[in-house]
């Protein structure tokens, strides 16, 4: 083991800021982090091993105890499971003899659930040693079982197990103009840097994170930061569930992305970039970097780029499996090798980012479209779209319909348009911008796609009429409460808590004195959250109580108070030691 | 940059750097706080400190004082939340005060007692969490831990060691110790550090100190810990 962790750790200068790529390459040699390891690691990067033991606890992906040699994880997106995720887990577990959230015996095989894995166009999707499943048919499954079975190395499975579809149904704007490489920057240059500012204002361009906070100014804070060092960074952490655009981005139009990247570091002035993919993408991994390579190899990447006196590289580093580290402190954190804890704000990161230097994060498709505005300008862009939006979004469709996908559309979309071109019929709702967004339900689908109405990073679940709302927001409520990177106690212990309050309900134990409970619940963890994660995790219950209060009161108990704990059921054990069961030995809490 | 905020209509001066608490502390106003401590690098988790600034909720103990800020500290709204969130930290780990030797000195328990918190509430996460008696003279007893890294701040920056961390995600967090057993009688730590001096609640305590005070007659058995904490944390002197 020391050898390969002296390896490891030159690959990594041995500097503590690596320290998650380094626990990945060491997950992967040993399915864990051995206790040696973390020793041995301790030693040669100069860090308490409890540090490593924070990093090791913190990502869904990292192991202090082992895992199988093949590793599987099912996506428990609620797509997932709407396209019988279940019945991949039984049946995986049934026929490699391993039980869900466990190792086999023989250390061969590991079966367990993770959180969306982005690939809700083409599930119920899986991850085996962190490379994507897609399509898991039967067929599929089988074929999996004996490859496992036969011990056959990752590397010598058939590449049809691993195939990733685009599913691009409708380009548009961004999607279907081509773009040479090389030309955003030429043109930026060639028109001046602070003019290709004023164009990227006139575009009207809002980051399609989510937040929708204007670009060009986040990038002029950043320029305006006295400093002799800034970063850019692009996220790509894509853990929203429901969205998948960002993995279509980079899977095809990658070479177009890195330009907007170095585009803005031109701008701002960085020579240093950061691409953080989430470790549920680790099939682009490769390909990334080969897109990477062939850039440097065309000047357009490295020193003095295509002779402008421009210095910009940019490094890959992988996630490993925590959807909080899509929001961007805690990206940065991350980046720093440490769990994924938002910052406390100020300072924003536009001041104070990666090792405290000026940082701008964006997303992948904000990149994107920045490099076709560059050539194109700001006017082109700001065409189209709405007054508050401008441009077009690109949207990852998945759930009850009949061609999930890709779409890009004008902001000022209405939902019921998207909803007849990929094919929905029967709608009972639409999960717009994931589960930290909006349900919305069909008496509502004339509303339009736009930060002015229903903003959203790209996410687009359909639900049918067969669908039950409440098995829905149970998903998404468990989700976040797994996802809670617990720094702070109203979203540590709250989404626990909401955990606990609408499993209650759904479960039939709740009465109406426990609706009014959940929804103060959801307003404390909403006001006092510290971050976006606890500030929407409420969402999915606030949106649908308001919709459907109907829903919740057909599941409620006739009665006002009925307890989570059953008294009686508690002496279960008592009356079998004292051998009694007459009416005595039985305890009833409530008045019948 | 020095000037002035409102405090719940109070003029409140601040000097240039000084978070909204520390301001309020100076001018004798109390925010309720657990996871802050004056000396200490604000941390801005137990969101016990949260404030209304500008009518936008932020913790006093990270936000920056900035000229013509209006805060609310004491709505009736804010204590109501303020009483919930300490009620969660109450659930979460297993809090026996009557049979806990730090009652009467515990400031989850204090800060309990002034926002007249008279149940938990919420239903209890009974979490299975371990003691750690293995250390001569230092004790961590798990259950109490409510995560506000004070000991782990204290080893780092005051005792310059590092002892304790805080691992694991959501509500699974843990306190871990700096041993290869994970024991602290495998650590470094020393009696006279100051983090093992520090935790607010019982989660670490010393040996054989427990009931040198009498219970009734402990720190938040007869005063409030606004003015205890006041009197300690207030800059009175500066
Ligand atoms: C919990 C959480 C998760 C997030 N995940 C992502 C993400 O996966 N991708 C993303 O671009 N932004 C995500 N964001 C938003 C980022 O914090 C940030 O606003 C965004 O990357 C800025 O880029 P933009 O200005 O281009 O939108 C997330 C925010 C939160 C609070
Ligand atoms: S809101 Fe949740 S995710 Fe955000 S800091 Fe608090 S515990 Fe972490
Ligand atoms: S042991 Fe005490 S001081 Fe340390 S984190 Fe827990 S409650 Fe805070
Ligand atoms: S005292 Fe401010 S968040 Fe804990």
């Amino acid at each position: 083991m020391k050898t390969f962790i002296q390896t490891v750790l030159a690959e990594a200068d041995a500097r503590a800021v690596n320290l998650l790529q380094i626990l990945r390459a060491v997950q992967a040699r040993y399915q864990h982090i051995p206790e040696e390891a973390i020793e041995l690691l301790a030693e040669g990067l100069s860090i308490p091993r409890t540090q490593i033991l924070g990093v090791a606890e913190f990502y869904s992906f990292l192991h202090i105890t082992p895992q199988g040699r093949y590793d599987l994880l099912i996506s428990d997106s609620i797509t997932d499971r709407m396209l019988g995720n279940q019945f991949v887990l039984d049946y995986l577990a049934e026929r490699l003899a391993v039980q869900v959230g466990q190792v086999r015996a023989d250390g061969l095989v590991s079966l367990n659930r993770t959180s969306c894995t982005g690939m809700c166009d083409q599930g119920p999707a899986g991850l085996v040693n962190g490379l994507a499943l897609t399509s898991l048919d039967i067929a599929r499954l089988e074929e999996i079982v004996e490859l496992v079975n036969q011990q056959t190395p990752l590397s010598q499975w058939p590449a049809t197990l691993f195939a990733v579809a685009d599913n691009i149904h409708r380009p548009g704007l961004l999607l279907s103009e081509p773009l040479v490489a090389g030309d955003a920057l030429r043109a930026a240059f060639g028109r001046g840097l602070p003019e290709t500012l004023e164009e990227l204002d006139r575009s009207g361009l809002r980051g399609r994170g989510g937040a929708g906070f204007k670009t060009v100014v986040k990038w002029r804070f950043c320029a305006d930061e006295p400093a002799d060092t800034r970063f850019v960074v692009c996220n790509a952490d894509e853990g929203e569930p429901g969205t998948f655009k960002d993995r279509v981005l980079l899977n095809s139009y990658a070479s177009q992305v890195f330009e907007g990247m170095t585009l803005a570091a031109a701008l701002i002035g960085a020579q240093q970039g950061f691409l953080y993919l989430r470790g549920e993408y680790l099939h682009l991994h490769e390909q990334l970097q080969g897109v990477l390579t062939e850039r440097r190899a065309s000047g357009l990447l490295g020193e003095n780029i295509l002779g402008l006196g421009l210095n910009f590289d940019i490094e890959i580093r992988l996630g490993a499996g925590a959807y909080i580290c899509g929001e961007e402190s805690a990206l940065i954190e991350s980046l720093e090798g440490k769990p994924g804890i938002p910052r406390n704000r100020p300072p924003y990161p536009v001041t104070s980012g990666y090792l405290n230097k000026p940082t701008i994060v964006n997303n992948v498709e904000t990149f994107l479209a920045a490099a076709h505005i560059a050539v194109r300008g700001g006017a082109w862009f700001a065409a189209v779209g709405t007054e508050k939006s401008a441009g077009t979004k690109i949207l990852s469709i998945s759930g009850d319909c009949a061609r999930p996908g890709i779409y890009e559309y004008p902001f000022g979309t209405r939902i019921r348009q998207v909803l007849e071109d990929c094919g929905a019929v029967d709608v009972l709702g639409v999960q717009i911008g994931g589960p930290s967004g909006t349900f919305i339900s069909n008496r509502e689908l004339d509303r339009a796609l736009a930060f002015e109405d229903l903003a959203t990073g790209g996410s687009f679940i359909v639900f049918n009429c067969s669908r039950d709302i409440l098995r829905i927001v149970q998903n998404f409520t468990h989700f976040f409460a797994h996802e809670s990177c617990g720094f702070c106690t109203p979203c540590r212990v709250g989404t626990s808590l909401l955990k606990k309050q609408l499993d209650k309900i759904v479960d039939g134990h709740g009465s109406a004195g426990d609706v009014v409970e959940l929804e103060n619940l959801c307003q404390l963890v909403k006001h006092h959250s510290h971050c976006g994660l606890g500030q929407t995790a409420a969402n999915p219950i606030l949106s649908t109580l308001e919709r459907y209060p109907d829903v919740y009161e057909k599941q409620l108990k006739q009665i006002s108070y009925e307890p989570g704990f059953d008294l009686d059921g508690a002496l279960a054990i008592a009356r079998r030691m004292a051998h009694r069961d007459d009416a005595a030995a039985h305890l009833s809490q409530l008045e019948d | 940059m020095t000037g002035t905020i409102t405090i719940n209509g109070q003029i409140v001066p601040f000097q240039a750097g000084q978070t909204i608490i520390e301001a309020a502390t100076a001018a004798g106003i109390y925010i309720p706080h657990l996871c802050h401590k004056p000396g200490y690098t604000p941390h801005g988790s137990c969101k016990l400190c949260t404030v209304n600034v500008n009518g936008r909720n932020c913790s006093a103990c990270t936000f920056p004082a900035v000229d013509g800020q209006t805060v609310i500290n004491n709505s009736a709204e804010l204590q109501q939340d303020r009483r919930r969130i300490t009620q969660m930290l109450f659930v979460e780990g297993n809090h026996l005060c009557p049979s806990c030797e730090k009652t009467g000195n515990c400031q989850l328990q204090g800060v309990a007692y002034y926002l007249n918190m008279t149940d938990n509430h919420f239903p209890h996460f009974f979490a299975h969490r371990e003691m750690d008696a293995s250390h001569p003279d230092i004790l961590i007893d798990h259950n109490r831990c409510i995560f506000c890294n004070l000991c782990v701040r204290a080893s780092k920056e005051k005792d310059g060691k590092n002892v304790f961390a805080i691992a694991g995600r959501g509500i699974n967090k843990r306190l871990v110790v700096n041993s290869v057993s994970g024991l602290l009688k495998d650590s470094d730590v020393s009696i006279d550090d100051s983090a093992v001096h520090v935790c607010p609640t019982g989660a670490l305590l010393i040996k054989r100190t427990g009931y040198q005070v009498p219970i009734g007659q402990r720190i938040y058995d007869h005063r409030q810990i606004s003015e205890v904490a006041l009197f300690a944390e207030g800059s009175h002197e500066q």
